[in-house]
């Protein structure tokens, strides 16, 4: 079990995507997945062990780390990358569902089950809305856990056991300051895709809604 | 779920590639992903671990650490690797456009062989040529752009054995020494030689696009 499983999820997600749909399976793939499985992993993976303080009072340094770092920056993206790709799972699910319906009456109820209207139309937008918003929250709990997206070469820490004020010093904190740039960049760039998808999609059926009516009132 | 994707969906790119473009893939499978993976990660696995200043000042091994290495090469590898497999994905897109629109007009009545649709072998021509040859013209500029960042960033392209820091906290001129630098320069100019042969292999794939067209162009006005 590993992230396999949300690359085989998200490709059965591209069935059934519109075409930006597309594009941001691919960007979350490419710029985001694979990024922080080839690359930012590894940077992170020694913070603990190479966190230093200017002190040789036993249980400081781990009290400071814990104090600096609640949540690890590595652990929040990983959160972030399954939480977001996770609304997509309503799709998939619905579409099985209608499938099933299907095959219980044994004729054919829709057009063509994986088709965008009614009411997999609105299951598509909920996941879109619940993906943003998950983006959305998390580059806001990023922000406010870490004072923004830097991360600084030194840090003051003062708690028991610290006996005083005692420099610690973060690892790499240059490489990973880029890394979480990089991230947020592909963050946004994938709540605008979300957005532009949704008005789109809105847009395209109220057009629909109202020729349809059109139509109708003319007859 | 690792290189191996980004090979899959670049193996589907292979198909519609020309001969050139597809050494070149072979060339970026097996001399740059599978030479990182297997090799050179290795090497620099341990980098900070083993870079070694000579002071027992606590937190000066970091930041001199910090201080010469702000991004590490194996990154900046992969990242290279990323960004200059991603335009062949634009291909990829179009293809599976063009592909999607043959079908809708099938199933609006036009009469089309599916059989022969899934297995036919796109030519590059018309907005294809264009969607390629772009694709071909990004995958230069971001090789040129990262072998540009790397000799900007690390003063040309050999590891010292030895750099002399004295960024705070340090108490003044500390020698550190970084781990297995000769080795590290030996990958360090085996990936820029790689890169410069795809460089050159992209060239040669856009120079024989473009003079394809322009002898097709010249031979319908004779």
């Amino acid at each position: 079990m590993s992230w396999g499983f949300l690359r085989d999820l998200l490709s059965g997600v591209n069935k059934y995507s519109t075409g930006i749909g597309r594009i941001w399976i691919a960007v979350v793939f490419i710029f985001r997945l694979l990024v922080y499985i080839a690359a930012a992993e590894n940077i992170w993976k020694y913070e603990h062990d190479e966190f230093e303080c200017n002190i040789k009072q036993p249980g400081c340094e781990n009290v400071c780390f814990d104090h600096f770092f609640p949540v690890s920056h590595i652990r929040l993206w990983a959160l972030q990358l399954i939480m977001v790709s996770t609304p997509s799972l309503l799709v998939v699910f619905h579409v099985a569902y209608r499938e099933n319906r299907e095959k219980h009456h044994n004729q054919k109820l829709y057009k063509s089950p994986g088709e965008l209207d009614g009411g997999l139309l609105c299951t598509y937008l909920i996941s879109l809305i619940l993906k943003t918003g998950f983006e959305i929250v998390f580059l806001v709990l990023f922000y406010k856990l870490y004072n923004g997206f830097k991360v600084p070469r030194l840090v003051k820490c003062d708690i028991r056991p610290c006996p005083n004020t005692v420099d610690c010093y973060i690892s790499k904190p240059t490489e990973k300051m880029i890394f979480l740039y990089f991230l947020l960049a592909t963050s946004c760039l994938c709540i605008v895709l979300n957005l532009s998808e949704l008005s789109y999609l809105v847009f395209k059926y109220s057009i629909k809604c109202y020729l349809k009516r059109h139509i109708k009132k003319r007859q | 779920m690792d290189w191996g994707t980004l090979q899959a969906v670049l193996g589907g790119v292979n198909k519609h590639s020309t001969s050139i473009g597809k050494i070149w893939l072979t060339v970026l499978f097996i001399f740059r992903i599978m030479i990182l993976v297997v090799a050179a990660e290795r090497v620099w696995g341990d980098e900070q671990q083993d870079f070694v200043c000579n002071t027992l000042q606590p937190g000066c091994r970091n930041v001199c650490y910090d201080h010469f290495f702000p991004i590490s090469h194996i990154r900046l590898w992969a990242l290279q690797l990323i960004f200059v497999s991603t335009p062949a994905l634009l291909v990829a897109m179009h293809v599976a456009y063009t592909r999607h629109e043959k079908k809708r007009r099938f199933r609006n009545g036009e009469k089309i062989d599916l059989e022969e649709l899934k297995n036919e072998k796109v030519h590059i021509r018309g907005p294809l040529w264009w969607t390629y040859t772009s694709s071909i013209f990004f995958r230069i500029v971001f090789e040129a752009v990262f072998m540009y960042v790397f000799y900007y960033m690390y003063d040309g392209y050999q590891m010292p054995r030895l750099v002399k820091c004295n960024a705070w906290p340090c108490p003044n001129i500390v020698d550190c020494f970084v781990s297995r630098p000769t080795e590290k320069t030996t990958f360090t100019i085996f990936m820029l030689a790689v890169s410069g042969i795809c460089m050159m292999l992209n060239l040669a794939e856009l120079c024989y696009l473009v003079m394809k067209v322009c002898m097709k162009e010249s031979r319908k006005t004779t």
